[in-house]
């Protein structure tokens, strides 16, 4: 199951790029260069080789970590790593703001059904959502950095770095969360089981939070786990806005560069870190609920 | 599905509910703008000024100009009309693809099912936009290739839902009654099968039509959409972030008209979703 998402992600990485129109050796050493430099890079990389002993190259550069970077003469993974703790750093704090406002707006509009907090909870998660991450991380580094000046409009350092890029991350996937969570405690709401525990005489707050928000909380997990993924992704803008030195920055500038051997490690690393991700989701959420098993 | 009376009771249940009432606003006007862009916009997009370079806002210029004196409403209305292409050409790529793969894989199973899948998991393993980036970063950034890129990385969502949906359709027995009856496959596919299968394909849709400019203007602020001068939203946004400091209202309208056109989208398929699926609300 696994074995060939993982071929497949490493072949797309590697088809995407030389399937393109064009030659991949003049698109990388520029449109000003001499027939004999492009005939060079062409050779230095292989380029002249078949597709499948090119993959396989491909491959082999990736997992002993020597493919080369064309732009910093250096191991693409060497370039790669460090960027991918910072925005993993960035991620995490993002999932921490979503999962604290996120759960916290839909557990209240769950237990205060059609009253206004459910009502500005339900709009605020739409507009969450709707927000254009980069403009969002404008507007509050205007407010914010240029205006206010209380927190620094880039870079990463200081907890205070991390505060404007973890909130703007964290905002689709704060909504998300809390639409998760507030159906699954509805439904839970509605459950025999609770019945019995308010009939027993338990306080509305024991209940919501002995009973219910603990089996509520299970298809949020799937949410969130999910949303880590998304995050991943996010970041290539989050990091823009913020000059955060993450692996999303990275991919741009090297795309930019035409920097192609960093360009295609980073979105099968990324894509890996996903499908991980997901898998252990799969896996936590078997074990949250019991009821669930999976075969094989 | 497509008989009158559900479609007006899906119609009625849509106008009962003010968030995607207004969502619907929302549309209709951006595809107004769109459509009569040159008739409403006062100035040429393009027309560069340079004496009222960061021009404040007036009367004549509502919105302000940009860095060359360019007017900004006008951008921005023209920015609509290229969005509305991105919109729906993109979608209109993914919605034939997915739907044709996900029918096909729904409704026979097996080893082709099992194939189309896999290489729909693999394309989902590349989160986010990241897809569309890589695609547009090899194809060159223009109006074309950014419709490709969006397009394709669309593609598995709409596979999976319409596979998802048909397979809980195809083992209805007015499917079972047209094989009996000895139907060709594909004549049950498009007249049984695929209209009951629908109603989340057009949810999907809708929400799409967000996902998708979302997905255009950031490709644009990253400097991988449409390329200047051409009015887009994103890319309007990417340069005004230059100018942030010195021009902060530059950077605020193309950014407001990308939120209030996905929150039109996300209102009325989140009110859509409602009023076909009534049984998800309570």
């Amino acid at each position: 199951m696994l074995i060939p998402v993982l071929v497949g992600v490493s072949l797309t990485a590697f088809l995407i790029l030389h399937l393109a129109p064009g030659d991949p050796a003049r698109l990388m050493a520029g449109v000003e260069a001499s027939q004999e430099d492009v005939d060079m890079l062409r050779h230095k990389f292989g380029l002249d080789r078949p597709l499948p002993v090119q993959y396989a190259m491909f491959v082999k550069g990736l997992v002993t970590g020597e493919l080369m970077s064309l732009r910093f003469e250096s191991p693409a993974m060497e370039i790669i790593l460090p960027k991918l703790k910072n925005t993993l750093i960035l991620a995490c704090a993002s999932i921490v703001v979503a999962v604290v406002l996120g759960v916290t707006a839909g557990v209240l509009s769950a237990t205060h059904r059609k009253s206004w907090i459910d009502y500005a909870a339900t709009i605020l998660s739409l507009f969450g959502i709707s927000m254009p991450v980069f403009w969002w991380g404008l507007l509050l580094m205007l407010l914010f950095s240029v205006k206010l000046m209380w927190l620094p409009s880039g870079g990463m350092g200081t907890f205070r770095h991390i505060i404007l890029p973890a909130v703007v991350l964290g905002t689709a996937s704060t909504g998300i969360i809390a639409r998760m969570t507030r159906s699954s405690m509805l439904d839970v709401l509605r459950q025999d089981y609770i019945t019995t525990a308010a009939a027993k005489g338990l306080t509305r707050r024991l209940v919501v939070n002995r009973h219910a928000l603990r089996n509520a909380l299970i298809p949020t997990v799937t949410v969130v786990g999910l949303q880590f993924g998304q995050l991943l992704a996010g970041a290539v803008l989050t990091e823009t806005v913020f000059t955060w030195p993450g692996i999303g920055r990275l991919l741009v500038t090297s795309i930019l560069a035409r920097d192609l051997p960093v360009v295609q490690a980073a979105l099968v690393i990324i894509a890996l870190l996903f499908v991980f991700v997901n898998l252990a989701v799969d896996i936590l959420y078997a074990v949250l609920d019991p009821r669930i098993r999976y075969n094989g | 599905m497509a008989d009158r009376s559900q479609g007006s009771l899906v119609a009625r249940r849509i106008l009962r509910n003010p968030i995607a009432v207004a969502g619907l606003a929302i549309i209709l006007g951006y595809l107004f703008i769109a459509a009569f862009a040159p008739h409403i916009a006062p100035f040429d997009p393009t027309a560069q000024d340079l004496s009222r370079s960061f021009a404040p806002i007036s009367a004549g210029n509502p919105m302000g100009c940009d860095e060359f004196g360019r007017d900004i409403l006008s951008r921005i209305i023209f920015g609509a009309r290229t969005s509305l292409i991105i919109q729906f050409f993109s979608v209109c790529i993914a919605l034939v693809i997915g739907v044709f793969l996900g029918a096909l894989g729904g409704y026979f199973g097996g080893r082709l099912d099992e194939a189309i899948m896999r290489v729909m998991d693999v394309l989902l393993a590349f989160p986010g936009i990241l897809l569309a980036l890589a695609i547009v970063a090899m194809l060159g950034p223009d109006l074309r290739n950014l419709i490709i890129a969006i397009g394709v990385y669309s593609i598995p969502q709409f596979a999976r839902i319409t596979r998802g949906s048909v397979i809980s359709v195809r083992q209805n027995d007015y499917v079972t009654a047209a094989r009996a009856i000895g139907e060709n496959q594909s004549s049950i596919i498009l007249r049984y099968v695929l209209p009951n299968a629908i109603s989340p394909i057009i949810i999907q849709t809708t929400l799409r039509m967000a996902t998708v400019l979302l997905t255009a203007a950031g490709l644009g602020f990253l400097g991988l959409g449409v390329q200047p001068p051409e009015p887009e939203w994103g890319t309007m946004l990417s340069n005004a972030r230059m100018y942030l400091r010195s021009a902060p209202m530059v950077a605020v309208f193309p950014g407001l008209s990308i939120m209030l056109v996905v929150l039109g989208f996300n209102f009325f398929g989140d009110g859509l979703q409602d009023a076909l699926n009534p049984r998800l609300k309570e």
